[in-house]
C-alpha cells in the first residue's frame, strides 16, 4: 500500500485540519520561555509574578487527586500559605494508584560516577519518548530531578542505601546509567506516603481541606476561567458544588480505557473528559503505554492484572524457544521451559538490541514479545514469554537475588502458583501508562484559563513512549517544584478577585447538567452491567488500537466503539438509587468517559501516519520491523479540540522544535 | 491448568451505619481457582445485578495487595486463611470445591461499617495527620546523601514504612487497638536522622489522637502481627512504648 493510499484524511475528511486552526482562538501558545534550553527554567522563575503571603491565605484552590502529583501540589501549595481544597475517589489519600509504583524514581544525581548529568537525562527522555516531548519541559524535569530525591529523603522515604550509607542506585531501560533510586519494590509507595506525609502537615494546619470518597463529575467555568468543581459524594450520592480561584486536575491516566490494565479499577479518565467537553484540549491520545513485563491474563473473569517491575529487566532474561516445535511442546504442558537448553533459547531483546539487550525501552521490549508471540513461539496460553532468573542466581546467589527482587517474586508466586527461583517467570505486555491526555502550556495550564493538570493526566514530558521509573519523577516534579512557581503567574493578577458563591448560575447549571447525564444513564434500564459493557469495549480497544496498528483496524475500532456505544446508552443496567452509594453508578458514569476516550485513541492514531514509540502503525516500520517516524509531517503535538457529541474533534497542532538536541533515528542496537 | 470450583457464601449485609445488619447466603458456581478472591466476588456481583438486586459492596482499588483499600474477614481471618497477604492477593485456589465461606467487614468501634463490607477508616488518616510526619517546607532539605544512614537502619525503618494502612490489625485485635499502625509510622521516624527533632512530640501526639478516637488498648496479644498482611513486627509496639515513655519524662 502506498503512502498516498492511506492517507487517512483522503478517508476520513472530517479529523483533517479545519481552517479553524487559523482563528485566533485556536492558536496554540505553549509559552515557552526564551533563552537556551538550560537557562529557560531559571529565567522563568527569575520573572514570573509571584502573590505576597496576605494575598495567598485569600485566594482558594481547589486540587483534585491525591496521587504523588496532587498530595505534592495541594501539601506545597498550602505550606504557601494557599488556601487548598482537595479531593480524592478513595478512602483516604494515601491510597491513590502512585502507591503501586514498583521500580523506582529516576534523578540525575550522579551519585554512582558514570557519567550521569542533567542533560543525559534530559536527552534520554527526549530520545526514549521518540521526538514526541517539548524539550523545554523535559529540560526542567531533568532539572528538578534532583530536587526531588533531596524532598524525599528528608521527609523519611527509606530509600535503599549502600552499607557505607549513601543511597544505592539501579538501572531502568532507556539507560546506561544507573540513575534510578528505589525503595524494595515499593518505590511508589514510600514516596506516595511521603507526599502523604506532608499532606497530613498541611491538614493538621488547616491549610489543606481534605474530601475523601468524592469523584468530580464537572468542572464550572466562570467568564472563561475555571472557578470550581461539581462533585459525587461516593456515600450517600448528594451532589455538591466547590468554588476556588483556580482549579489542579491530577487525576492521573485513562489505561483502563482497555478494561485489563495494571491500572487500578477506580483508574479513571474522567475529568480529563469533563474538560475536554469544556473546551480543554485532548493531546496525543494515541501515545498510551503497554508494559512488558506482566503477568498473563489467566480467563474471562479477570479484573485486572498485574505489573512485575522492570527493575527485574536488569537481573532477569528474557526468552522463548528458539525451536517452534518446542515451543508447541510448552504450551501442551508436555515440556517445562527448564527443558529447554540455553542453545534452543532465543534471547530476543539481546539478539535484536545488543547494546541495551533486556534493558531497552518499554515500547520496544513490549513489541519484541508480541512478534514472538504472533509467530508461535509463544509460552503458557501462547501469549507469554520467559523471564528468567536463572542466571542471575548463578551469577549472584539466590540471597543476593531474593534481597533484591524478594516481594516481587513472592508476589509473582502468589498469583500464578509458580516459584521463579526454580521455574522462569512468565510475563506478557499489559496496559499501564498513558503518555497523552490534556494539553498543558510550559506552566502546565490548559487552553481552559486557571486549569491546570499535572502528573499522568497531561501529555506533557514522556513523548510517545515514557522511561521506567520517570513517571514519579515527574508527578512529583510537577506537584513540589513546577506548579507551586507558575501558578502564581497565573494567581497574581486574581488577588482582588472575591471568593465565588456556589450559588452562581454557573454552578446552578453545572449541578443540573451532571444531574441530567446521572438521570439519563439511570433511566435506560436496559440488561447489561457496566463491566459487561467494558470489557466488549476492552477487548476492541486491546486488539485494534493496541501494540501494533493498522489503517484497517482503526477504522474498524471506531465502528465497534461506536456499536459499543450504541449499546451502553440502549442497553446499561444500573441496579439502586442515584441518591445513595452506588458502585455501578460509579462504573457506568466512568465507563460512559472510557467511550469518548477510546475513540480519541482510535481518531489519534488514524491521524498519525507514522510510527513513533507507542505508537506502532504497521504499514510504517523498517525492513527490520523497527518504528518508522515521520519527522516532516508529524513532528508536532496534536491538540484535539472538542466540537460536540457527534461531531468531529477539531485537530490543532503544537510544532516540536529541538535546539539542544539533535533529532535522530532512535537506536538501541549499538 | 487451573480447575474450576464452586463456593457457598456467608456474606454480611448491612445498609449503613446504624442499620441491622445480617448474613445472606449465595453460591458462586465456576470459579476458576487461578481467579482472585475478589474476582469471585465480582463474579457474584454480577449474578446479583443480573438479578436486579443490589451488589455486595466492598472496598477494593489495586488489586495487588498494597494501596490497602480491600478490608474482608474471610473465615475469622482479616484478609482470609493465607498469612502475610492482602484480600485482593487471596486467591481461589485456597479453597475446597463446595466450601461455605464467611466474608464479614472489619469489626472495631473506631471503623463504623458503611455499608456491607465497606467501613470508614478516617480514624487512620487523622491519628497521621496528628505527627506523622517531618516538618519542612517544600524546597528547604539538604542534598539527599549529605546524612549517611546504615544500610541496617534504612531497612528496618523501610520494613516499618512498609505498613498498608489497612486496618487489618485493628481488626484482628480483641481490643480494637491500633498499636501496630501507630508504632510503625512512630518508629519509621525515631529510626532516621531526619526524624530526631520531632521525635518525642510525635509518639506523645500519635497516641494522643489514637485514644481519642476509640481505639483500645493494647494487651500484647500480638494477633496484630500475626494477621498483618505485611508482616510488620511486634518490636514496633515495643519501641512506641519506649518512645512514649522517654516523651513523658520529658515533658
Amino acid at each position: 500500500m502506498s503512502e498516498k493510499m492511506i492517507d487517512s484524511t483522503s478517508i476520513m475528511p472530517q479529523y483533517a485540519v479545519m481552517d479553524q486552526a487559523n482563528l485566533p482562538e485556536n492558536k496554540i501558545d505553549s509559552k515557552i520561555p526564551e533563552g537556551p534550553v538550560a537557562e529557560k527554567w531559571t529565567n522563568y522563575k527569575a520573572h514570573q509574578k509571584l502573590v505576597n503571603p496576605a494575598n495567598k491565605r485569600n485566594l482558594d484552590i481547589i486540587v483534585v487527586g491525591t496521587g504523588l502529583a496532587g498530595a505534592s501540589a495541594a501539601s506545597t501549595l498550602g505550606e504557601m500559605g494557599f488556601n487548598v481544597l482537595n479531593f480524592c475517589i478513595q478512602d483516604s489519600p494515601r491510597r491513590a494508584h502512585s502507591i503501586a509504583a514498583q521500580g523506582g524514581i529516576n534523578a540525575a544525581k550522579n551519585y554512582q560516577n558514570d557519567g550521569d548529568s542533567v542533560y543525559r537525562l534530559f536527552y534520554d527522555t527526549v530520545k526514549g519518548g521518540d521526538f514526541r516531548s517539548r524539550e523545554a519541559n523535559v529540560y526542567r524535569l531533568a532539572e528538578v530531578s534532583n530536587n526531588i530525591i533531596d524532598q524525599c529523603v528528608q521527609q523519611g522515604v527509606p530509600f535503599a542505601r549502600e552499607y557505607g550509607g549513601t543511597l544505592a542506585n539501579r538501572s531502568f531501560g532507556g539507560a546506561q546509567v544507573s540513575r534510578t533510586f528505589y525503595a524494595k519494590g515499593q518505590t511508589g509507595q514510600q514516596l506516595l506516603l511521603g507526599a502523604y506525609s506532608s499532606l497530613n502537615r498541611q491538614i493538621d494546619k488547616g491549610t489543606v481541606k481534605s474530601f475523601n470518597r468524592r469523584e468530580m463529575l464537572d468542572l464550572v467555568i466562570i467568564d472563561g476561567r475555571a472557578r470550581g468543581i461539581i462533585v459525587r459524594n461516593l456515600i450517600n450520592g448528594k451532589i455538591e458544588r466547590y468554588a476556588a480561584h483556580a482549579v489542579v486536575l491530577a487525576t492521573g491516566g485513562y489505561g483502563r480505557t482497555f478494561f485489563l490494565s495494571t491500572n487500578a479499577m477506580g483508574c479513571n479518565g474522567s475529568a480529563a473528559v469533563q474538560v475536554f467537553k469544556k473546551g480543554a484540549y485532548l493531546s496525543n491520545i494515541c501515545f498510551t503505554q503497554i508494559h512488558p513485563t506482566c503477568i498473563p491474563r489467566h480467563g474471562e473473569d479477570q479484573s485486572k492484572l498485574t505489573l512485575m517491575s522492570e527493575s527485574l529487566r536488569n537481573d532477569g532474561r528474557i526468552w522463548v524457544p528458539k525451536k517452534k516445535e518446542d515451543a508447541e511442546a510448552i504450551r501442551a504442558g508436555k515440556k517445562k521451559p527448564t527443558d529447554i537448553p540455553d542453545e534452543d533459547r532465543d534471547f530476543y531483546l539481546e539478539r535484536r538490541y545488543p547494546a541495551f539487550g533486556n534493558l531497552c525501552p518499554r515500547d520496544i521490549a513490549s513489541r519484541a514479545a508480541k512478534e514472538r508471540c504472533d509467530a508461535g513461539y509463544g509460552v503458557g496460553t501462547g501469549n507469554a514469554v520467559y523471564l528468567d532468573f536463572k542466571y542471575a542466581i548463578q551469577r549472584l546467589g539466590e540471597d543476593a537475588v531474593r534481597d533484591r527482587y524478594g516481594n516481587l517474586f513472592e508476589m509473582y508466586e502468589m498469583i500464578s502458583d509458580d516459584n521463579p527461583y526454580k521455574t522462569p517467570m512468565m510475563i506478557f505486555p499489559a496496559s499501564h501508562y498513558t503518555m497523552g491526555g490534556i494539553w498543558v502550556d510550559y506552566e502546565l495550564q490548559t487552553s481552559i484559563k486557571g486549569l491546570f493538570a499535572i502528573g499522568e493526566c497531561n501529555f506533557s514530558d514522556h513523548g510517545a513512549n515514557r522511561l521506567g521509573a520517570s513517571a514519579l519523577m515527574q508527578g512529583l516534579a510537577d506537584g513540589y517544584f513546577v506548579l507551586p512557581y507558575t501558578m502564581q503567574n497565573y494567581l497574581s493578577d486574581q488577588i482582588k478577585v472575591p471568593r465565588f458563591s456556589t450559588d452562581a448560575p454557573e454552578f446552578e447549571k453545572a449541578e443540573a447538567d451532571v444531574r441530567a447525564r446521572i438521570d439519563r444513564l439511570m433511566n435506560i434500564k436496559g440488561t447489561k452491567s457496566p463491566d459487561q459493557i467494558h470489557k466488549k469495549l476492552g477487548n476492541y480497544v486491546w486488539d485494534l488500537v493496541g501494540m501494533g496498528r493498522t489503517l484497517d483496524s482503526l477504522v474498524e475500532a471506531l465502528k465497534h466503539i461506536d456499536e459499543v456505544r450504541k449499546e451502553f446508552y440502549s442497553d446499561l443496567r444500573i441496579v439502586g438509587s442515584a441518591d445513595d452509594l452506588n458502585t455501578e453508578l460509579e462504573k457506568a458514569l466512568r465507563l460512559e468517559d472510557f467511550l469518548v476516550m477510546a475513540k480519541m485513541m482510535a481518531i489519534d492514531a488514524l491521524h498519525r501516519n507514522e510510527s513513533c514509540g507507542a505508537h506502532f502503525r504497521e504499514e510504517y516500520q523498517t525492513e527490520d520491523g523497527e518504528a518508522k517516524r515521520n519527522d516532516k509531517d508529524y513532528m508536532y503535538v496534536s491538540c484535539w479540540k472538542y466540537a460536540g457529541d457527534d461531531e468531529k474533534p477539531i485537530l490543532l497542532k503544537e510544532p516540536l522544535k529541538y535546539e539542544a538536541i539533535e533529532v535522530q533515528t532512535r537506536n538501541y542496537k549499538s | 491448568m487451573e480447575k474450576t470450583i464452586s463456593v457457598n457464601l456467608k456474606v454480611w449485609r448491612q445498609r449503613g451505619p446504624k442499620e441491622k445488619g445480617g448474613f445472606k447466603t449465595y453460591r458462586v458456581e465456576n470459579v476458576s481457582t487461578g481467579s482472585s478472591f475478589l474476582e469471585m466476588l465480582d463474579m457474584l456481583n454480577q449474578q446479583l445485578v443480573d438479578r436486579g438486586e443490589e451488589p455486595v459492596v466492598f472496598d477494593n482499588d489495586c488489586r495487588e495487595g498494597i494501596c490497602g483499600m480491600c478490608s474482608l474477614y474471610i473465615n475469622g481471618h482479616p484478609h482470609g486463611p493465607v498469612q502475610g497477604i492482602t484480600t485482593c492477593q487471596l486467591h481461589m485456589r485456597k479453597f475446597r470445591d463446595n466450601e461455605t465461606i464467611t466474608i464479614e467487614p472489619w469489626r472495631s468501634a473506631a471503623f463504623p461499617v458503611i455499608r456491607d463490607l465497606m467501613v470508614n477508616r478516617n480514624a487512620f488518616d487523622q491519628i497521621q495527620q496528628a505527627g506523622g510526619y517531618v516538618s519542612f517546607n517544600t524546597g528547604s532539605a539538604p542534598d539527599a546523601n549529605a546524612t549517611p544512614i546504615s544500610k541496617e537502619i534504612a531497612d528496618e525503618a523501610m520494613d516499618s514504612a512498609t505498613c498498608i494502612g489497612c486496618g487489618a490489625c485493628v481488626a484482628a485485635c480483641k481490643n480494637g487497638s491500633a498499636m501496630l499502625f501507630v508504632s510503625a509510622k512512630v518508629s519509621q521516624f525515631a529510626l532516621l536522622p531526619q526524624g530526631q527533632v520531632e521525635r518525642a512530640r510525635r509518639a506523645r501526639a500519635m497516641v494522643k489522637k489514637m485514644d481519642e478516637l476509640g481505639f483500645g488498648n493494647c494487651t500484647n496479644t500480638g494477633a496484630c502481627a500475626s494477621e498483618c498482611p505485611k508482616n510488620i513486627s511486634l518490636s514496633n509496639i515495643a519501641r512506641l512504648n519506649r518512645e512514649f515513655l522517654k516523651a513523658k519524662f520529658k515533658d
